[in-house]
């Protein structure tokens, strides 16, 4: 296995780290705080073309390698993961979604629009009642001429209101099984009948927005369906693997954002006479951090590089997700220990960290849903 | 509008410097990085071009590895670029650096050159007026801000107590300085199409250059020692709090600061 990065997958890293590092790091504590993006930033992000990284070429954006996209997607969450998550459902998702799924005249219309970050996607598969089991969802979508009228609400979605471009999941046939009776639509925000609801008081990701929508009679032209009626189950379920990876590549870039804050912190703060670093129990959990990151990150590029070998890397998706998010919380939790009481307060990136890090465990599969995967791949079920 | 920006590869600034047997930078021993200046220049003929179109060729006299750093400036938005690498060049000084790239200028169509105001490492900034010496050209020099019209550059010249404004006609060599502009990142597009942009590589031969008249050999200057600079200050330590403005203000006045 050839780990060694291109010549442009390294200039991909350093620029997206130069960027997080001097635009991103002064803004992430006060839009934490003040729970509202960095619009500037995310302007100049689409400039550069953050929103345009999976699509290909022909339709605006830059297409690179899996592995290209998890360097960028580490290089920011190690300093905004709220940030992190915008550009991973869009890329991974939305984008991919549209990319892979839709037709010609759809890839034409809305690709360049995303490429360019004039519209934002947000993917709208969870409901209240329905999270890990997607498949129970109850927001309908009934033909109605050329069009289908939507009902129903769904919740938990990322870029709820700042989006642009929403990617909703609906069940179009109640009389056979959700694998045949669920359809994917692209839906532009401004679309009669769509709402946005209650924006979510989040413990994390305090920067991005998490509303619910709510479809009333909300009319979607019927050429706005990707794929064919029915195959929306399987489209989502298509998505995971490379929106995964996305969510891994968060979880590494906050793990090591909580061992660079700890080994600075460790080295500074001084008790009993000495730095804290000189104490054996402080270097070992450095030393555990840094050994899992590094593991954590073996298991992600390897998915990435397999997955532009393959059609599937479900097994390898899912577990690259559990370890890195497990990695993150108990990065996150180490960290804050050695920071003692100044990790308890917002005077330090570590309180953030730690509240950040706690959603990858649980979005996209929690990791209880990834351990079923797993299992279900080991036993050939 | 043709333009040509001229950049240097230096040594990682934040690297600490080190240097060969024969008291020459070594190169080889940190990473190589755009001269910091230079993005200034890269940045305002990719700005100057995105407003008047045409071409923007970069040039660069460097070891082979300094690719890289062309690479990048070719992420940023430069078109083509035109590396000059020959191993007889290493130890050139500053006119036989002038020489080489004033040979390499007249191989190539501009309207203007635009050049950092000085590198990091030598720090003399003097190529820019040499080169257009050998050019036969007008040199607009520290320019904090650029405007090309009507067959003719300005810029403006900041110093102590204002700004002056010089023009030149078309064609000239500008040097511009750090608060011209900010130079952007390479879009990450750029950074995937960097590779397939066109990389022109010119041996000394290729130039018409005697390699004896460049390099260590032709050198007109020679490095004798290197040494640490130490800062040595004497801090004057003023206690009387509510005089403290006084004080302060007496200080700047004796030295006509203020
Ligand atoms: C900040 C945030 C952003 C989100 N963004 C989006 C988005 O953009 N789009 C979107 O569609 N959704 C989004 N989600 C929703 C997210 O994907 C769901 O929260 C997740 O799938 C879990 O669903 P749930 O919350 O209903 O938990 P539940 O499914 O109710 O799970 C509760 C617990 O039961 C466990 N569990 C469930 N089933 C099993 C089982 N069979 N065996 C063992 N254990 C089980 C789970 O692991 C979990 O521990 C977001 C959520 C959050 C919090």
């Amino acid at each position: 296995m050839n780990l060694t990065l291109s010549e442009e997958q390294q200039m991909l890293q350093q620029t997206a780290r130069e960027f997080a590092d001097e635009k991103l790091r002064p803004v992430a504590a006060e839009c934490d705080e003040q729970q509202h993006l960095p619009i500037a930033q995310m302007k100049a992000m689409a400039e550069l073309g953050f929103f345009g990284l999976i699509i290909p070429e022909e339709y605006g954006g830059i297409g690179v390698d899996t592995l290209s996209y998890v360097l960028v997607l580490e290089e920011i969450n190690k300093v905004m993961p709220a940030v992190g998550t915008i550009t991973s459902v869009h890329n991974s998702l939305v984008s991919t979604a549209i990319a892979r799924g839709g037709n010609e005249a759809q890839k034409r219309k809305y690709l360049p629009r995303l490429a360019s970050g004039e519209l934002i996607g947000a993917y709208a598969l969870s409901e209240p009642h329905a999270g890990s089991d997607p498949a129970s969802m109850r927001t309908a979508a009934v033909a109605d001429g050329t069009y289908f009228l939507l009902n129903g609400t769904k919740s938990w979605i990322s870029s709820g209101k700042s989006g642009g471009l929403y990617l909703v999941f609906a069940v179009t046939d109640k009389s056979v099984k959700p694998s045949r009776g669920i359809s994917a639509f692209i839906v532009e925000k401004d679309t009669p009948g769509l709402s946005v609801g209650r924006k979510e008081e989040k413990m994390g990701l305090r920067a991005s927005d998490t509303t619910q929508l709510i479809f009333t009679d909300c009319r979607v032209p019927a050429a706005n369906m990707i794929g064919e009626e029915g195959s929306g189950l399987k489209l989502a379920l298509s998505l995971l693997d490379g929106g995964r990876i996305g969510i891994a590549a968060q979880a590494l870039g906050i793990a090591e954002a909580a061992l660079d804050e700890a080994t600075c912190y460790a080295i500074a703060r001084e008790q009993f006479g000495h730095p804290i670093s000189d104490y054996q129990a402080i270097q070992f959990m450095l030393a555990d951090m840094a050994t899992e990151i590094e593991a954590a990150r073996m298991l992600i590029y390897r998915a990435a590089v397999e997955k532009d070998q393959r059609e599937r890397v479900t097994k390898e998706a899912s577990m690259a997700k559990l370890y890195a998010s497990e990695l993150a919380t108990r990065c996150a939790d180490k960290a804050l220990q050695i920071h003692g009481g100044y990790g308890y307060v917002k005077e330090y990136a570590i309180e953030r960290i730690y509240r950040d890090a706690r959603i990858t465990r649980i979005y996209e599969g929690t990791s209880e849903i990834q351990r079923m995967v797993i299992a279900g791949q080991l036993l050939g079920k | 509008m043709n333009i040509v920006v001229c950049m240097k590869e230096t040594p990682d600034t934040t690297a600490e410097k080190r240097f060969t047997a024969d008291l020459r930078l070594d190169r080889a021993a940190v990473a190589g990085v755009i001269n910091p200046y230079d993005e200034y220049g890269i940045e305002e003929a990719i700005a100057q071009k995105e407003k008047l179109g045409g071409e923007l060729t970069l040039l660069c006299m460097g070891p082979a590895r300094a690719e890289e750093s062309i690479r990048k400036a070719m992420a940023m938005g430069v078109d083509k670029a035109v590396l000059i690498s020959d191993p007889a060049l290493e130890g050139s000084d500053l006119i036989a650096t002038a020489r080489v790239l004033a040979a390499a200028l007249q191989k190539l169509t501009f309207d203007i050159v635009i050049f950092g105001q000085a590198s990091t490492d030598s720090n003399a900034g003097m190529i820019v007026t040499a080169v257009a010496e050998l050019l036969g050209l007008p040199a607009l020099t520290w320019a904090s801000k650029l405007t090309i019209e009507g067959g003719k550059a300005t810029i403006k010249r900041s110093h102590e107590t204002g700004y002056d404004v010089v023009e030149a006609p078309l064609p000239c060599v500008v040097s511009v300085t750090q608060v011209i502009n900010e130079p952007r990142y390479p879009s990450l597009k750029g950074i995937m199409q960097a590779k397939r942009k066109e990389l022109t590589s010119y041996k000394l031969a290729d130039l018409g250059i005697d390699a004896s008249s460049v390099g260590s050999a032709g050198a007109g200057s020679k490095v004798e020692a290197a040494n640490r600079v130490t800062l040595t200050r004497t801090p004057e330590i003023f206690k009387d709090a509510d005089r403290a403005a006084l004080y302060i203000a007496d200080y700047l006045e004796k030295r006509k600061l203020i």
